[in-house]
């Protein structure tokens, strides 16, 4: 089935997408048929620029298992690291 | 006779909008049909559908629907973009099916019928344009949100097309799978119901043992028995509305 469900969030960084770095604005996350993974559905994120067009994006289709995996490694890499050194706001 | 067949990619319209077209090169003359591919995009697998419908005696053309927003882009971006806008306007896809359908009528071997087909999103938009275009045939495949919105949350702007069914313009062909939850078998029935107390043709099936998408044959939705069965109907409804 379609789920056409969509959680859009605004994000700051960079990707590395078919031509290159570029920096990221917006990340969508969608369980829905993926585009290449051989599953029925994926958990499908896309991290995007919509200003450069809609070639400037990196785009990743994962189980359900491993999007919950890779949520939990996010979230013990940034607590193994002191809090806000990859903060929008730390000094460099 | 030859079988020969010339797939291409063409400009349309006004606009040059991009498409793909697969057409016999016999004298002919042949029927038309609008292939609307699916919310994942203008993608190989559709193009080999136009190709399908051309060796079997159909010039066939897809319209690009992501053309104006994602120009040039690979499918599966222009999806992606055009999700993140919420989808293409309705009345915008009924005027690029037009536009598709005076194409194929311009054709020097058209014999002026034209039906259109369309799986997932395009399902919808199929029974959506049979509403607003001059089309002799229609096939919804799977075709979700006809009768009811997308979920809350969905960003997807698909508006219920159940309003416009006493349009309907053409006969039109269901073809659905028993495990589909977009649309289930509840809604299909209902669409069913509409159809004939409008007085509308509708054939329609649904396929035990197949979900969403069993038409893919790049997906692990592809049921094999169901597509075959389900192109033999395709094939046989076209035959007879569009004269083949």
């Amino acid at each position: 089935m379609c789920t056409y469900e969509t959680e859009t969030v605004d994000i700051e960084g960079a990707g590395k997408g078919a031509a290159g770095w570029f920096d990221v604005t917006r990340a969508a996350v969608y369980v829905d048929h993926p585009q290449h993974a051989q599953f029925g559905h994926t958990v499908n994120i896309d991290f995007a620029n919509p200003a450069q067009g809609p070639s400037a994006r990196v785009a990743v289709e994962l189980t359900e298992e491993a999007a919950l995996a890779l949520v939990a490694a996010i979230q013990r890499a940034l607590s193994n690291a002191p809090a806000g050194l990859a903060s929008a706001n730390a000094p460099v | 006779m030859s079988d020969a067949i010339r797939a291409e990619t063409v400009f349309i319209g006004e606009e040059k909008i991009e498409a793909y077209q697969a057409r016999p090169l016999d004298p002919g003359p042949f029927p038309g049909v609008v292939v609307i591919h699916h919310l994942p995009g203008y993608d190989a697998a559709t193009k080999e559908m136009v190709r399908k419908f051309a060796a079997n005696g159909f010039s066939a053309i897809c319209p690009n629907l992501f053309w104006r927003e994602a120009p040039n882009a690979s499918p599966d971006d222009a999806s992606a973009f055009v999700r993140g806008q919420g989808g293409i306007p309705d009345e915008q896809i009924i005027r690029d099916v037009a536009t598709a359908a005076a194409a194929l009528r311009a054709l020097d071997n058209a014999n002026g019928k034209v039906g259109v087909i369309g799986h997932c999103s395009g399902g919808r938009q199929s029974l959506l344009v049979s509403t607003a275009v001059d089309l002799d045939a229609a096939v919804d495949c799977y075709g979700a949100f006809a009768l009811e919105p997308p979920p809350t949350g969905s960003g997807l702007n698909a508006v219920p097309i159940k309003d416009r069914l006493p349009d309907v313009r053409c006969p039109v062909l269901g073809l659905f799978g028993d495990d589909d939850k977009y649309p289930g078998p509840e809604e299909v029935a209902r669409l069913a119901s509409l159809m004939a107390e409008h007085g509308k043709s509708f054939e329609h099936h649904s396929y035990e043992g197949a979900g969403h998408g069993f038409f893919a044959v790049d997906r692990p939705s592809y049921r094999p028995q169901s597509a075959v069965d389900g192109w033999q109907r395709v094939f046989a409804f076209f035959g007879k509305h569009l004269g083949a």
